[in-house]
């Protein structure tokens, strides 16, 4: 199995802040990987590397190497466009735009440049299944997508996400907002997916972690703690941190 | 003992509220309904002025005639009773003033005591005459009939063609050419306020840095801040020229020149209010759309442009409104002629710069007066649709987006 998520030694500084210190792990392709830790602890920060959403925040500063597919994301010249519909990303709340179901979805492919009728409602179609949304809303595809739940919101995000067919879906904390039912939901559609693309998933919720994830890593205050299969982390943890944070003493 | 001094000054100082508060409810209902009682005063009266008659030879077979052609016959332009649906006769004008013509100051008397009979004998004598005269000389006696007018409705108000409140005998209260400059020139306004203000606001809102924003916003604020008459001179004196020579005018105020005064000055209506709607689009939905690839210009036309457009609205709107009710610099540029304008360079005049212009020579209590205040009803009327189209726009916009 080739690697294909790599970082080398990742540090990010807000300004005078050192919110990452030297994080080097691997991720392998069709799992889930975990993120738990703290708030605060730079788990989210460490997610929006890989599609480099943190270019948007002013005085960023990151150094060492994050390789997809051996190559280096930050590298000078590197399309930020093409990153990004090779990493898609699902927020912690759910935010679709102001416009129809089928426009949320479609719009990733119409931001990059698809003009054909028929591949867009085959795609929109298409993504929705796989979002296991598409029973729910398919005979009001031309209303707001204001007027869904908040987890069937949620699940149009994915839904969106998957649109323009990446290969890595990064999700921060993407059942956080929601409630129970909704969340397991969430929970299946990961296992779903997993088939087919490498999941990212920052969370607040260690069960979560737990049920969904094959791989765990632990952050604290900017530092990877412990990087192992899920099943280590929760059994056999080797930090005290780790074992802190996961039964609940601290965090 | 403490207590009932804080009690005693609480019951003041609401007593004081309460006081206020409804001094200013009330002031402000008291403003509009005098506001209406004056303006309303003009609708079913006689366009002519108070103790004033116009009448023609009892054999005249015409029965009435609209305030236009009163106009047109005491102007000449008609001078055949044919024109009027009459017989086919000529009209012989007559004013007070006439008097000497036709009479000797024996004939009327060293103290004018003969006038009313020497206008019956003229009257009478005359079958194509009319006569603009003093109806206090008009009674039962007297050899002649009145010529009823039009009475002044709703109707003939908006529709009236002609603004000319001092004409006499009949006084032409037409607001169309009015409320066309208005519109014309607010309209115009828009078209160059909205493109600008927008584009600014974009630009303040998502692509210029913090520092930049920091020097822009109080500029725009400024602009805001400086006195209208102001704008109006900088009209009169760079852009009225300016637009004459361009467009080779024999007059450079024209509707053109109020619509570019007035769009420099509803700019920072509309871009205040559209880059406050501009940012409060959410981050996360700004991310979800870069997170989808697109580049920052296609997330600001798809996304937060759309997000922010009942926001954009309503500063559209309130720049309109703006534009509608200002006075001052669109009365010093716009050249003030009260007829219907066919194109942009044309010279018009607005309903409040009318007002402005013509309260001072308006006398207090009588047609003309009552006329600008029916005028400022309008004004009124107008305004506060806006207000609360702007407020239906608002409160649409809250419910969709919970």
């Amino acid at each position: 199995m080739s690697l294909i998520i790599e970082t080398k030694d990742v540090n990010l500084y807000y300004g005078d802040f050192h919110a990452l210190k030297g994080i080097s792990m691997e991720m392998q392709p069709n799992t889930v990987t975990a993120f738990i830790g703290p708030s605060g602890c730079g788990k989210s920060t460490y997610l929006r590397l890989f599609n480099r959403m943190n270019d948007l925040i002013d005085a960023v500063k990151i150094t060492g190497t994050i390789n997809i597919d051996g190559k280096n994301v930050y590298e000078k010249g590197v399309d930020i466009v093409e990153l990004r519909r090779k990493v898609g990303m699902v927020f912690q709340k759910p935010n679709p735009f102001p416009k129809t179901i089928f426009e949320n979805i479609a719009y990733g492919l119409r931001v990059n440049g698809v003009g054909d009728k028929h591949f867009i409602e085959d795609r929109v179609e298409r993504s929705l299944k796989q979002a296991a949304l598409w029973e729910e809303v398919k005979d009001k595809l031309k209303k707001s997508a204001f007027e869904l739940s908040g987890g069937q919101q949620q699940r149009l995000c994915i839904a969106r996400a998957l649109a323009i067919e990446p290969t890595i879906l990064l999700m921060d904390e993407p059942a956080s907002a929601l409630d129970p039912i909704s969340t397991s939901k969430i929970e299946e559609l990961i296992h779903e997916l997993k088939k087919n693309y490498t999941i990212l998933i920052v969370t607040h919720n260690m069960q979560q972690a737990a049920r969904v994830s094959d791989a765990t890593a632990f952050f604290y205050l900017g530092n990877l703690v412990e990087f192992g299969t899920t099943k280590d982390i929760f059994t056999h943890p080797n930090d005290i941190k780790t074992q802190n944070y996961i039964t609940g003493r601290f965090g | 003992m403490r207590n009932s001094i804080k009690r005693f000054v609480e019951k003041i100082s609401e007593s004081i509220l309460f006081l206020s508060s409804t001094v200013t409810t009330l002031s402000v209902l008291l403003i509009v309904i005098f506001l209406f009682k004056e303006g309303l005063g003009i609708f079913n009266k006689d366009p002519i002025e108070e103790g004033q008659m116009v009448v023609i030879n009892k054999n005249n077979p015409i029965r009435k005639v609209v305030s236009a052609d009163i106009k047109n016959i005491f102007d000449q332009n008609i001078t055949n009773w044919k024109q009027v649906g009459g017989k086919d006769d000529s009209i012989i004008l007559f004013r007070m003033d006439d008097i000497g013509n036709y009479f000797t100051e024996e004939q009327l008397g060293d103290t004018f005591q003969f006038v009313p009979q020497c206008l019956a004998k003229l009257v009478d004598s005359i079958p194509g005459i009319i006569a603009y005269i003093p109806s206090k000389y008009f009674n039962k006696d007297f050899p002649a009939r009145e010529l009823p007018m039009e009475k002044i409705t709703v109707g003939s108000f908006i529709k009236g063609k002609e603004w000319f409140p001092t004409a006499q005998p009949a006084a032409q209260l037409g607001v169309y050419p009015l409320l066309i400059g208005t519109l014309i020139v607010s309209l115009g306004a828009i078209l160059i306020a909205l493109p600008l203000g927008l584009a600014t606001a974009i630009f303040m809102a998502e692509i210029a840095s913090e520092r930049l924003r920091k020097i822009l916003k109080p500029l725009v604020e400024l602009l805001a801040g400086i006195p209208s008459v102001v704008y109006g001179f900088f009209g009169l004196v760079v852009i009225v020229p300016f637009i004459q020579q361009v467009f080779h005018l024999p007059v450079g105020e024209t509707a053109f020149a109020g619509s570019v005064v007035l769009g420099i000055m509803a700019l920072p209506t509309i871009i205040t209010i559209s880059e406050d709607a501009l940012r409060t689009t959410p981050r996360a939905m700004k991310e979800a759309s870069l997170a989808l690839g697109a580049n920052k210009w296609q997330t600001i036309h798809r996304v937060i442009v759309p997000y922010a457009s009942s926001g954009i609205t309503a500063a559209a709107i309130l720049g309109i409104g703006r534009a509608i009710g200002e006075t001052m610099a669109v009365l010093m540029v716009t050249g003030n002629a009260a007829v219907i304008p066919h194109t942009w360079l044309e010279p018009v005049r607005t309903i409040p710069a009318t007002i402005a212009a013509e309260l001072g020579e308006a006398p207090h209590g009588g047609l003309h007066f009552k006329a600008l205040f029916a005028l400022a009803c309008i004004l009124f009327i107008i305004t506060m649709a806006i207000n609360l189209f702007v407020a239906y726009i608002s409160s649409k916009n809250k419910m969709s987006k919970r």
